[in-house]
């Protein structure tokens, strides 16, 4: 089979926001869990580690150190701007079987895992 | 702690009693209605009888489990545990012991077993490639790199065992399915097919014959039919998604030649609400069965009379009975929280579900759908029974 014969561009499984968009996903997101200042209330902030650690990590790893995706260890992230992160995980990744998860992190929520992650994730 | 009593069971019996000096053994067992659980964030496995529907004993020491998987003996002894931070893990079920322990990767994905038994054959994320060691003592036996003809190193999923010592994977960047000949180990033989965009895992058919490789980056399966392989790889189901916008996918679906029943095989769509009906005669599309959520496993009961599908983050609470007969969904279930993973008894009267979020074990009765047991586990997720060891793919 020839790549040629692609029934469809890979960037249709992606949602049709740009990043311009970006600014619109805290207003977006789940209900105000994380409070205008700091982070997420103490049990959301379990809920996210869990949501990591769990199910980011079925693709990252349970302990982030990769798999299918790559690793997400505070190594790898620290070198890496925020935003691009942020931005990562509310919109996916274009050619990847990275999903977005706007409606499940706000940009909040998607602020604070890449501060965690950058930090060095905390354990469940 | 975990009670004491649980790992004073089967053969460790016997050897203390050989050391005292005991005259009479215990009786012998067989193994045949055993398995293992995986119990991901403590890197242990426990090991389960299908028949009393319990937990007999746990095996720590196991490494990274976050994902794992097994293969079998074909005497149904040894359960060959595939972890994620690259552990072969060699673990006697008959004793809870562990016979034997590498680390031949840095990350890798799962593994498969010969038709002879003789080697035991592991997939690597990192560095990417298979690896083939021999089941009696774990020594390597053989190192294929997934290198490309651009020098580029491809991750490798979809490993299945074909006949002749043969095995067939999948390489997710380079978009290729490699059948490596095994049959002289320490000089195998491989022939390597274009797939199509980002194979991310794949299955082989129960009598060994299709290797079919579900696609991530395209609407479509690639199949290569190993009786015929000078065919090359041919697509099916092409263009399911018809130009739709495709869900994001939470959770890539896992395919093996369980999916195949009755002459049709149900295959989970990728960024759909459906699960696929093609019939394995001609490879075409038969009918889709909307379902409510993205299919991970989409699992045939041994009997193939029904399909059991679970599905991806978020909905990963709710199971489905799909009904061949009526190709339609019969029964949807709420067995846990975050069922990651089921497993039908040999001959298919009881299913074993894993609720990872649920930290237990739950197992269903396949005629009444209704719960008869419930095994606690710590944050369970894979389920292997020893009835694996005979088949093809498994």
């Amino acid at each position: 089979m020839k790549p040629a014969l692609l029934s469809r561009p890979l960037f249709s499984r992606l949602p049709a926001f740009g990043l311009g968009s970006l600014c619109l996903a805290g207003a977006l997101g789940l209900p105000p869990a994380v409070a205008a200042e700091g982070g997420p209330s103490a049990p959301r902030a379990r809920e996210l580690v869990h949501l990591v650690r769990q199910d980011c990590g079925s693709c990252h790893g349970l302990t982030l150190k990769g798999g299918l995706g790559p690793a997400l260890t505070a190594e790898t992230f620290r070198q890496r701007p925020a935003e691009s992160m942020v931005a990562t995980i509310l919109y996916g990744r274009p050619g990847t079987p990275m999903p977005p998860f706007k409606g499940i992190v706000s940009e909040a929520e998607a602020q604070w895992i890449v501060q965690q992650l950058q930090a060095g994730f905390p354990t469940e | 702690m975990k009670p004491a009593a649980s790992r004073l069971l089967l053969l460790p019996a016997l050897l203390l009693s050989l050391l005292a000096g005991c005259a009479s053994a215990p009786a012998p067992r067989g193994s045949g209605d055993l398995g293992v659980v995986i119990e991901r964030s403590i890197g242990q496995v426990q090991v389960v009888n299908t028949t009393t529907k319990t937990s007999l004993a746990k095996v720590p020491g196991l490494g990274d489990l976050s994902h794992a998987s097994v293969v079998f003996s074909r005497d149904q002894r040894y359960a060959y545990v595939f972890g994620r931070d690259g552990g072969l893990t060699k673990v006697d079920i008959l004793t809870a012991s562990i016979a034997k322990r590498i680390v031949q990767a840095g990350n890798a994905i799962g593994g498969a077993i010969s038709q002879d038994g003789k080697l035991v054959v592991a997939q690597n994320y990192e560095p990417g490639g298979i690896k083939a060691f021999d089941a009696e003592t774990l020594e390597l036996v053989a190192d294929i790199p997934s290198v490309d003809m651009n020098g580029v190193r491809s991750k490798v999923v979809g490993l299945a065992d074909l006949s002749g010592n043969r095995f067939a994977f999948s390489l997710f960047e380079a978009g290729e399915i490699w059948v490596a000949d095994l049959s002289s180990p320490k000089a195998p033989k491989v022939q390597k097919y274009s797939a199509g965009k980002q194979p991310y895992d794949a299955l082989v058919t129960p009598d060994g014959r299709y290797y079919i490789a579900g696609l991530f980056g395209e609407d479509g399966l690639a199949m290569l039919d190993t009786w015929q392989p000078e065919l090359g790889v041919k697509k099916i189901l092409a263009g399911y998604g018809k130009g739709e916008q495709a869900l994001p996918v939470y959770k890539m679906p896992h395919l093996r030649g369980w999916s195949v029943a009755g002459g049709k095989a149900y295959l989970p769509a990728i960024g759909r609400h459906e699960v696929l009906v093609v019939d394995t005669k001609t490879w075409q599309e038969t009918g889709r069965i909307p379902v409510k959520s993205q299919p991970v496993f989409v699992m045939a009961r041994p009997d193939g009379r029904e399909v059991w599908v679970n599905f991806a983050f978020p909905d990963n609470g709710w199971v489905q009975v799909l009904d061949t007969l009526e190709g339609k969904v019969t029964h949807t279930l709420q067995p846990g929280k975050a069922i990651l993973h089921m497993e039908f008894s040999p001959r298919g009267e009881a299913v074993w579900l894993s609720a990872r979020d649920d930290n237990k074990v739950t197992v269903f009765d396949t005629r009444s759908k209704q719960p008869v047991a419930e095994l606690k586990a710590d944050s369970p997720s894979g389920i292997f029974f020893t009835s694996r060891a005979a088949r093809t793919g498994f």
